[in-house]
C-alpha cells in the first residue's frame, strides 16, 4: 500500500540545510496497523506528512497504492489527498464556525462525494449523531477528535494517517478515541498509521516502528 | 422518509447546490464578522452611491440644458458674420462687419421654405428709468423675433409691424430688465431712456430662465427705431451692417438645403471667389445641441469619474480587508488543503467571497444612490435623471471591484504551504 524507499527530506532554513529525514525505507501493507514513535525533532511528522502527500520528498521514491507520486504536481498531490487519505490531528483542526455536521461534509466535498446523509452516517459511526448541530466549541475535547475522525472517515479512504491523536486528550477520551480508530481498522481494513508517545498505544498496534534523527532505528512486530 | 426525499432533493439540485455552495461558505464567513464585513461593504455603498447620485445629477442637468434649448425649435437657423483678418490675425466670430440688412431681406425674397427671418442689431446701452439705471444689450429686431425665439409676454404687448414701419420708439423688457429698473410695478406705458433717447415700454417678456440664448437681461425695440438711435456701420457698398439673422425654416428637412441655398447667396451677394472661405457662419439649434449634449456628456463623465475614486477606495478597503481575513484563516486554509482541497478551490472561495462582499455593497449602494437621486429631485434641489444603464453599469463595477481587489488576496491564499498553514498559530 504504502512503499518508501530511500526518503530524505532537506529544509533550506537561510543558509543552513536542514536534512529532517535521511533515507527512510519503509513499507505498509493494506490494512496494517502501524505505530510510529520517535524523540521529538526525529522527522515523525515529516514523514508522515510525506505519507500522506502534503509534502513532498527532496529524494527518494513514494508508491502509493502502486502509483509513484514523488514527482506529482501540487494539484494531483491534492486529488490523491481528496479521496485516498484521511488525516486525524492531534489537535483536532475542526472549523470553529462550521456545525459539526459541516465539518464532516467538508471531508466529502472535495472528494467530489458531497451528500449528507454520508456526513450523517460518520458521525453516528463515532456515536456523535445527536451532537450533528453543534459547533467545536459546543463539544469536549473527546468528541471533537471523535468529529473529526468522522471527517478523515466519512469518504472512506483506505488509509488513515494520525498524528497523536490522543496527545491533547484526557486518558478517558483518549481511549474512547483510540478503540474507536482501532475498531474502524479492524471493521473496515483500513489502513491506519499512527505518531504516538504513548507505549500502551504503541504495543496495540501490529508494528513499532521506532524513528531518531531522521532514520529507522527500529522495527518490531508486537 | 424525509430523509429520502432530502436525498432526491439533493441529486436534483446537486448542480445547483455546486453553484450554491462557494457563495454559501462565502456567506458563513462573512457573518462570522459582521461588523467588518459591514464596514467594508460600506465602502463599496458609498462608491457606487456615489456614482449613481452623481451620474444622474449629471444626466438630469444634460436633459434640462438640452430641452431648454430644444424650446427653441430645431427649425431655427442663425446666420453671423465671419471673423476679421487683421494683419493675418484672426478676429473671434461675429467680430466682422459683413452681414447686412440687405442681406437678410434678400434671403427672405430669394431663398425657399422660409417661415420668418429677423435682422438684429444689438449692442450694450445703458438704460435709465427714474432713479435707476444699468447697462444691458439693447436688440434692435422685427417683430417675427418674439415667433423665432417662442417668446411670451408677461404684461403688455410685443411691438407688431406698425410700430417696426414707422421706427416707432418703443420697447420690450426682459423680465430681469424689467424687475430691476421698475421694481414691482407695471412699467407699461411709462417712459425710459435707452442712451440718449427717450424710449416708451410696451410690454414685458415672461422670464425664460433659459441657459441658452434668454431674453430674459434684455431690451427688445424695433430695428428701424435702433437704426435712428445707434450709429450703425455701413460696408463699403454702403449696406446697413446688422449682428445676426435668425430665420425659421417651414419644414425641418429642409434645413441642409435652406443652408445651401443661404451660403450661395451670401457668398454671390459678399463677391467670396470659389475656394476662399465663407466671412459668416450658420448655426442651426441642431449643431449647437450637438456641443452642448458634448460638453455636458463630458461633465457627466467627469462627475462619474470623482466618484469612482471613492469606489477605488472602497475597493482598496476589500483588499485590505481579504488580505487580513486570509491570514486570520491561514490555519483553516492549511485544514482544507489537507483534506484534499485544490488551489483553484481556495482560490475561488476567497474571489468568490470578496465578490460577494461588493456585489452585495453594489446592491445596496445602488438602492441608496436612487434614493438620493430621487431625493434630490423631489425636494427640487437639482433636476436628476435615473437611468437603467448607470445600475446596470454600477452593479456590474461593484462586482469586478470585488473581483479585481479580491484577486490578489485569494491568490495568496491559494498559494499557501498546507504544512506551514497548519503549523499557524
Amino acid at each position: 500500500m504504502i512503499e518508501l524507499h530511500q526518503i530524505t527530506k532537506t529544509y533550506t532554513l537561510g543558509k543552513r540545510q536542514l536534512q529532517v529525514l535521511k533515507g527512510i525505507d519503509l513499507c505498509v501493507e493494506q490494512g496494517e496497523l502501524v505505530a510510529i514513535m520517535g524523540p521529538s525533532g526525529s522527522g515523525k511528522t515529516t514523514l508522515l506528512n510525506i505519507i500522506g502527500c502534503l509534502d513532498k520528498p527532496t529524494l527518494g521514491s513514494y508508491h502509493l497504492d502502486g502509483k509513484e507520486v514523488s514527482s506529482l504536481s501540487s494539484t494531483e498531490l491534492a486529488a490523491i489527498r481528496a479521496r485516498k487519505i484521511g488525516f486525524v490531528f492531534q489537535t483536532f483542526n475542526l472549523l470553529p464556525r462550521l456545525s459539526a455536521l459541516a465539518n464532516v461534509e467538508l471531508g466529502l466535498k472535495y472528494a467530489g462525494m458531497d451528500d449528507r446523509d454520508l456526513a450523517l452516517e460518520a458521525l453516528r459511526r463515532v456515536g456523535l449523531a445527536d451532537r450533528a448541530s453543534h459547533r467545536p466549541t459546543e463539544l469536549s475535547g473527546g468528541e471533537q477528535q471523535r468529529v473529526a475522525i468522522a471527517r478523515a472517515l466519512a469518504k472512506r479512504p483506505p488509509v488513515i494517517l494520525a498524528d497523536e491523536p490522543t496527545g491533547n486528550l484526557d486518558s478517558k477520551s483518549g481511549e474512547e478515541v483510540l478503540s474507536l480508530l482501532t475498531d474502524l481498522h479492524k471493521e473496515q481494513g483500513i489502513t491506519l498509521v499512527m505518531i504516538t508517545h504513548d507505549p500502551d498505544i504503541a504495543q496495540r498496534c501490529q508494528r513499532i516502528i521506532r524513528l531518531k534523527d531522521g532514520l529507522v532505528v527500529s522495527e518490531e512486530r508486537t | 422518509m424525509k430523509r429520502r426525499r432530502t436525498v432526491k432533493f439533493n441529486r436534483k439540485f446537486s448542480n445547483l447546490k455546486k453553484w450554491l455552495d462557494p457563495v454559501y461558505s462565502a456567506w458563513t464567513s462573512i457573518a462570522t464578522h459582521k461588523l467588518r464585513s459591514f464596514l467594508t461593504i460600506l465602502g463599496i455603498v458609498i462608491g457606487i452611491a456615489a456614482v449613481i447620485a452623481l451620474m444622474s445629477i449629471g444626466r438630469g442637468t444634460q436633459a434640462q440644458i438640452m430641452s431648454s434649448i430644444q424650446g427653441l425649435g430645431a427649425d431655427l437657423l442663425g446666420i453671423r458674420p465671419g471673423m476679421t483678418m487683421a494683419g493675418g490675425v484672426r478676429g473671434g466670430f461675429g467680430s466682422a462687419n459683413t452681414l447686412t440688412f440687405e442681406d437678410a431681406e434678400a434671403i427672405k425674397q430669394q431663398v425657399p421654405y422660409i417661415a420668418a427671418l429677423a435682422a438684429t442689431f444689438s449692442s450694450y446701452q445703458q438704460l435709465v428709468a427714474g432713479n435707476q439705471n444699468m447697462n444691458a444689450q439693447v436688440i434692435g429686431t422685427a417683430p417675427e423675433y418674439m415667433f423665432l425665439y417662442n417668446l411670451e409676454v408677461a404684461d403688455g404687448a410685443f411691438f407688431t409691424d406698425y410700430e417696426y414701419q414707422r421706427g416707432a420708439r418703443v420697447a420690450v423688457l426682459g423680465a430681469n430688465v424689467k424687475q430691476t429698473l421698475f421694481g414691482d410695478e407695471s412699467p407699461v406705458g411709462q417712459q425710459m431712456r435707452i442712451g440718449g433717447n427717450i424710449v416708451r415700454v410696451m410690454g414685458v417678456l415672461k422670464a425664460k430662465g433659459a441657459v441658452w440664448a434668454s431674453p430674459d437681461d434684455a431690451v427688445i425695440i424695433p430695428l428701424t427705431a435702433m437704426q435712428q438711435m445707434v450709429t450703425q456701420s455701413r460696408t463699403s457698398r454702403g449696406e446697413r451692417v446688422v449682428t445676426s439673422i435668425a430665420l425659421k425654416v417651414t419644414d425641418q428637412k429642409q434645413i441642409e438645403l435652406v443652408t445651401q441655398q443661404i451660403t450661395d447667396l451670401l457668398r454671390s451677394r459678399h463677391r467670396i471667389a470659389p475656394g476662399a472661405s465663407d466671412d459668416f457662419s450658420i448655426t442651426s439649434v441642431q449643431s449647437v445641441t450637438q456641443a452642448l449634449s458634448e460638453a455636458t456628456g463630458t461633465m457627466t463623465m467627469f462627475l462619474g469619474a470623482v466618484a469612482a475614486i471613492s469606489l477605488l477606495v472602497g475597493g482598496i478597503g476589500v483588499m485590505n480587508i481579504m488580505l487580513v481575513s486570509v491570514l486570520e484563516r491561514t490555519r483553516e486554509i492549511g485544514i482544507l488543503k489537507a483534506l484534499g482541497a485544490k488551489e483553484r478551490d481556495i482560490w475561488g472561495q476567497f474571489l468568490t467571497e470578496s465578490a460577494f462582499l461588493t456585489l452585495t455593497g453594489g446592491i445596496v449602494g445602488v438602492v441608496v444612490g436612487c434614493g438620493v437621486s430621487l431625493l434630490l429631485s423631489k425636494l427640487k434641489v437639482m433636476t436628476t435623471l435615473l437611468s437603467p444603464d448607470i445600475i446596470i453599469l454600477a452593479v456590474v463595477v461593484s462586482l469586478g471591484v470585488g473581483l479585481f481587489f479580491g484577486f490578489y488576496p485569494a491568490w495568496n491564499a491559494s498559494r499557501l504551504d498546507p504544512i506551514e498553514a497548519l503549523r499557524y498559530e
